[in-house]
């Protein structure tokens, strides 16, 4: 008798089993023979060059800003998905509401730009002569600045 | 001991070692890493309760929320090419009495408290019951916690994003 939850237990039993069992017997099969090229960070075939620790583009924060809230959204959605058939239209209106009101939140970002990767400001450039018409509009509120 | 009992103590014994790892890890990033599987085993151990729920809240918002954030911020404020990124323990002893005091606090409420059991084999899914009580009861409130994200929002937006002039 196994619940539903018991099957995705089995399931992560099964996939950290085979990670283990996967990796410990390459050790034992492997032979070691290392050199000081094959224990450098692989960085695509290039010498590494300073520290991995790099500092982020604080872009990515906004990214994980949004993506929390969404992450919340998800949460509330979760048991209205389960239950909201039992109600027919009015079940279907709530959570169409709900998303409709998030939706707003997901405008308002477009238009401010926020989701907009933050590139260096363009150069002194006549820009509107470089990009066809239909790239103008990808990029019509970097123009604008 | 039974098959439950034996799961429960495997939840507990990853979140118990994911967190000693945490704590003395002396790098920062392997503590947030192992943070990760310390709120996993307390998902786990929340569904092994019955509170399936709670169980999803705690990996979708902690396991995939709460630690990007955490990670993005070690990777954003520090000044990670010029510092070494890692961590000291201070304060050895105020911080040993105050943790034994702690733990004979709550190993002595856990002693004395009369605990009431409810034997069920399988404890009833609380998601779908919620999300009832969401669309009839309580719909002006989930509503309304769409407003609140919505202006979680537009706050964290407005006020992450970078000045432009």
């Amino acid at each position: 008798m196994l619940t539903e939850f018991g099957k995705i237990f089995v399931f992560i039993l099964l996939a950290a089993i085979f990670v283990v069992v996967a990796l410990f017997v390459a050790k034992l099969i492997r032979p070691k023979r290392p050199t000081k090229e094959k224990l450098s960070i692989y960085e695509c075939g290039e010498d590494p060059v300073g520290s991995p620790w790099v500092k982020f583009n604080i872009r990515f924060y906004v990214i994980a800003l949004i993506f929390l809230i969404f992450d919340v959204e998800v949460v509330l959605l979760f048991p209205w998905a389960l239950s909201y058939k039992e109600y027919g239209v009015y079940g279907f209106l709530v959570g169409l509401i709900f998303l409709l009101i998030l939706t707003l939140g997901m405008a308002y970002e477009f238009r401010k730009g926020d989701i907009q990767w933050a590139r260096p400001e363009p150069k002194a450039i006549n820009l509107k002569k470089l990009f066809t018409k239909e790239s103008q509009i990808d990029n019509s509120s970097e123009i604008k600045e | 001991m039974n098959l439950y009992d034996l799961i429960f103590y495997l939840f507990a014994a990853v979140t118990l070692l994911s967190a000693a790892v945490v704590v003395s890890s002396k790098n920062i990033i392997y503590s947030a890493f192992s943070l990760v599987l310390t709120f996993f085993g307390v998902a786990g151990l929340y569904i092994l309760l019955g509170a399936d729920f709670i169980g999803v809240v705690q990996i979708l918002v902690y396991v995939g929320g709460i630690m990007i954030l955490l990670l993005f911020g070690v990777m954003l404020t520090n000044k990670i090419t010029s510092v070494d990124i890692r961590t000291g323990t201070v304060n050895v002893l105020p911080s040993a009495i105050a943790i034994g005091v702690f733990m004979g606090l709550v190993t002595s409420i856990m002693i004395w408290t009369k605990w009431v059991s409810f034997p069920t084999e399988t404890p009833l899914t609380t998601t779908n019951e919620l999300g009832k009580l969401l669309i009839t009861e309580y719909v002006l409130i989930f509503e309304l916690l769409a407003i609140l994200l919505l202006v979680a929002l537009i706050g964290a937006a407005s006020i992450a994003r970078r000045d432009k002039e």
